[in-house]
């Protein structure tokens, strides 16, 4: 009746997972009473868990990715933690068997269920109202999407309450991860939760790219989008070309598991070399399509708050392009150590550092657009500055790696954490963060805060040099990754060094949150009347804050790079207006079929990790047949008639006209 | 996939006259477009497969090898019946764009038929090798082998639901523009799925027998 799965699933003895569980009960039982209480479900459901709407869409993951996010950084503190006490003999808090847990659940976490849903929740927010579209491609798409990342994450949750999680590396790599050696359910929970979402990440990468190439408003060519349009692009080709790789090397991991088949097997002829092969022919191209974005973000913020077009348009697009095609053709250097020969290490190696060029390109197009221009140092300045000098730093201890003989010392020890750490909070982190700041106002109609979006900022700086230095110092006495104890007591101060970083980094997490408390407490102070808090650039600013459901009453025409710009230069505040007659608008209607399928693929991927076979049974006929009434159902559309939006348009134009009065009189309020 | 309709265009063309060309991009077309990008990535997944055939066919740990599995005639009636449903459905295509319902499903109908009998001799494949002991948990060569063609297999019966639908949908809304897409879609994945069987046709039984 119950598969695997019985009472002693649950991890009664371990105190500090059953504190965690009571405090994550806790927090639930007080979010699902309140909104009770307060009457909000009808809301929730209509407003945003059926919606189809890109920009709620994008609010959704980001949410979610900042909540992981905590969870993902009380992994992190605890391994710090647990290495700076375990030294020379000493056991620390945390055994193996769950120090191994908590550092594939760190990376497992941080990638896919924070960076990925922050770069994802960005593309959504942002994509369409830069290419002058009224939605995505595929509206239905984006909401199932959202809906089986979240089935995901909530898998990963319940492997903390039930059972437990995979005890391999973020990666699982076989045949550790094979039936042998991992009997246990945590890795059919890493398998079930990376498959299901990892299937919405491919949906989302087709909806975006077809997007993109076909939603573009007039004028828009493809020399004229948006540098963040264009690295979100091709990160989405990346996601369409290398995605399926994960879901087929996953699939084949489950045959072995599930079926004892012999993919990724020591014995009856399987091969487990080609299971980190497969792995990271997705896992090379996955890092850009999380930087990919990043980069994209700065060159908006660098241009907007530099007051200067961005330099170097083209070469930005093509060093773009050259890193999407390149990055598939590096993946052998995550095991040079395989031992596949000089030759094939020399080309792999080689492969790598020529990546170094067109990121340097990017690197020098940034500087160049700052050079001379009149920059406003706010905090996504800020974060662009801590990235130029922090990611440059980690690309090049990253050319270092690429070089195999250097690699064959530094493989597995502390160098490679810190090296990627380098790049992905240097990089991805400090490019969310302030993609997050510049397009808030943009989701919510009102500004961040800036005092405390810089303090987070000072705190993630000087947190991440004090966490990492430290590693790649202690990697050159040969610190391996992953210790849960180490015999050298001497390796103990910097251990504690890394720690203060780790607790630094905590500081500015919480900066973030109080961030976000105060925004939302002071939003009439912050209120953003215009649509275009910062004199931007680009089209996502020609639309009032937050954009309306269709985006734009009339689509923009666009005339050159940086259209809007030069539209504002031309007509003034006009342009941040539109005019009558407006016509009604074509718009897709909510879906129950998205959120449905989510919540029934929550209910197969926990009975497949539990062998509950009539549950798997159930709940696949269950999303086959929510999918089917989708397919059945005609009534999916409709359209907003032309006097709601002049009514809409109206009163933005109202609010515009009395800005400097609403201004002042919320400046009012919020002092009285 | 086949799901998204941004418009249906035949139920407002009455209200809502040309003025608002320019916001619907071709709906259909976009489709179309994108269900090409899903077969791109689909093709991921078989290029991965192929590859894993290509490294593991050697794996036979003292089990059989193609050559001794294989049997040729059987597979290349299989690959005729698949062959000549593709055939059948671009017939079903032209009636569709001669706007003749009947034969559409007609046409369709007889797609289902051969589609439905290349599945049955694979399941008949593959319940014979189990039968005899050569199952996909016998070796690595049998695991790769099961899994490339049984996915194969998996997408042709996932295409048959797919037609069983289209038949319904074809009965009882007729011929309009979301119909005509999800069948040009379908056409689409009937035919790339032809592809890739020529594919495992030639790579895996005709390069292993050889």
């Amino acid at each position: 009746m119950f598969g695997k799965l019985s009472l002693e699933s649950i991890p009664y003895h371990e105190p500090i997972i059953m504190g965690t569980v009571a405090a994550i009960v806790l927090g639930a039982v007080l979010l699902i009473g309140g909104i009770t209480y307060f009457k909000k479900w009808q809301y929730l459901w209509s407003e945003w868990i059926t919606s189809v709407d890109h920009k709620k869409l994008g609010i959704m993951y980001f949410l979610v990715a900042l909540v992981m996010l905590v969870r993902g950084f009380a992994d992190a503190i605890m391994m710090r933690s647990q290495q700076a006490l375990a030294a020379g003999g000493a056991e620390g808090f945390l055994p193996p068997h769950h120090y191994d847990q908590i550092f594939t659940a760190h990376g497992v976490i941080m990638i896919f269920f924070v960076a990925m849903p922050m770069v994802i929740g960005l593309m959504n927010l942002v994509v369409p109202l830069q290419i002058g579209a009224r939605d995505v491609a595929f509206p239905f798409l984006n909401n199932l999407s959202f809906w089986l990342f979240a089935a995901g994450v909530v898998l990963v949750n319940l492997s903390l309450f039930i059972g437990e999680f995979a005890k391999t590396g973020w990666l699982a790599y076989a045949p550790l991860s094979g039936i042998n050696y991992s009997p246990d359910v945590g890795v059919d929970y890493w398998i079930w939760a990376l498959q299901i979402s990892g299937i919405g990440t491919t949906l989302t990468g087709i909806n975006f790219f077809v997007t993109i190439l076909k939603m573009r408003t007039r004028g828009m060519t493809m020399f004229r989008m948006p540098i963040f349009t264009w690295t979100s692009l091709c990160a989405n080709v990346l996601i369409i070309a290398s995605f399926p790789i994960l879901t087929a090397t996953i699939a084949m991991l489950t045959l072995d598991r599930y079926f004892g088949m012999h993919f990724f097997t020591n014995d009856f002829g399987g091969n487990m070399m080609m299971y980190v092969n497969l792995i990271w022919a997705w896992g090379h191209p996955e890092v850009y399509i999380l930087i990919l974005p990043a980069f994209g973000v700065f060159s908006e913020v660098v241009a907007t708050f530099s007051r200067k077009r961005l330099f170097g348009y083209t070469t930005m697009v093509w060093a773009t392009v050259c890193i999407t095609v390149l990055s598939f053709i590096v993946w052998l250097h995550h095991f040079f150590t395989m031992g596949a020969g000089a030759n094939v290490n020399a080309f792999f190696g080689i492969a790598t550092m020529i990546i170094a060029i067109p990121t340097g390109v990017k690197i020098f197009n940034w500087l160049f657009t700052m050079y001379r221009g009149s920059i406003q140092f706010t905090s996504p300045v800020l974060w662009t500055l801590g990235f130029i000098v922090t990611f440059t730093l980690g690309g090049m201890t990253g050319v270092m790696l690429a070089v195999p003989g250097a690699n064959f010392v530094l493989h597995n020890t502390l160098f490679v954490i810190a090296h990627f750490h380098n790049v992905i909070i240097g990089g991805v982190v400090f490019g969310m963060m302030a993609g997050l700041t510049y397009w808030f106002p943009k989701a919510f109609g009102f500004t961040l805060d800036e005092k405390w979006g810089k303090r987070s900022f000072w705190c993630w700086i000087i947190g991440f040099y004090m966490a990492f230095m430290p590693l790649y110092v202690l990697s050159f006495f040969g610190a391996s990754r992953r210790m849960q104890s180490y015999a050298n007591a001497d390796w103990q101060p910097m251990m504690i060094v890394a720690w203060v970083g780790a607790v630094i980094i905590m500081a500015g997490i919480a900066c973030t949150v109080i961030q976000l408390y105060i925004s939302v407490r002071d939003r009439k102070k912050h209120v953003d009347v215009t649509g275009d808090p910062w004199d931007a650039r680009t089209f996502e600013w020609a639309t009032s804050s937050p954009a309306p459901f269709y985006n734009f009453a009339h689509l923009p025409t666009v005339n050159s790079i940086d259209g809007f710009w030069e539209d504002k230069q031309k007509n003034g505040a006009e342009a941040l207006l539109s005019h009558g007659p407006y016509e009604d608008i074509h718009m897709p209607k909510n879906t129950v079929a998205g959120p449905v399928m989510g919540i029934l693929s929550i209910a197969l991927g926990f009975a497949l990790v539990w062998h509950i076979w009539w549950l798997a049974a159930v709940s696949g006929a269950g999303i086959f047949i929510a999918f089917l009434m989708r397919v059945f159902n005609d009534d999916i559309d409709y359209y907003v008639p032309a006097a709601e939006v002049e009514r809409i348009e109206r009163e933005h134009r109202e609010r515009w006209v009395r800005r400097d009065e609403l201004e002042h009189t919320n400046r009012v309020e919020v002092r009285a | 996939m086949t799901t998204q309709t941004m418009s249906n265009q035949n139920d407002h063309t009455a209200g809502h006259a040309d003025g608002h060309h320019e916001d619907h991009h071709d709906a259909g077309g976009t489709k179309v477009f994108g269900f090409w990008v899903y077969l791109m990535s689909d093709l991921v997944i078989f290029g991965t497969l192929f590859a894993t055939y290509a490294v593991l066919s050697g794996g036979t740990a003292g089990g059989p090898s193609g050559q001794d599995i294989f049997e040729l005639p059987f597979v290349l009636v299989e690959t005729f019946l698949l062959l000549f449903s593709s055939f059948t459905f671009g017939m079903g295509v032209l009636s569709m764009n001669a706007d003749n319902v009947g034969r559409v499903k007609a046409w369709l109908g007889v797609t289902f038929l051969l589609g439905a009998a290349f599945v049955g001799m694979e399941l008949y494949e593959f319940h014979h090798l189990i039968a005899e002991g050569f199952g996909p948990d016998r070796s690595a060569f049998l695991t790769a082998f099961f899994t490339l063609v049984g996915t194969h297999g998996l997408h042709v019966t996932f295409g048959l639901i797919w037609i069983l639908v289209m038949l319904i949908q074809v009965s009882t809304k007729g011929l309009n523009d979301m119909t005509r897409s999800r069948i040009m879609c379908l056409s689409l994945f009937w035919h790339f799925l032809d592809i890739v069987w020529i594919c495992v046709f030639s790579f895996v039984y005709l390069m292993g027998v050889l």
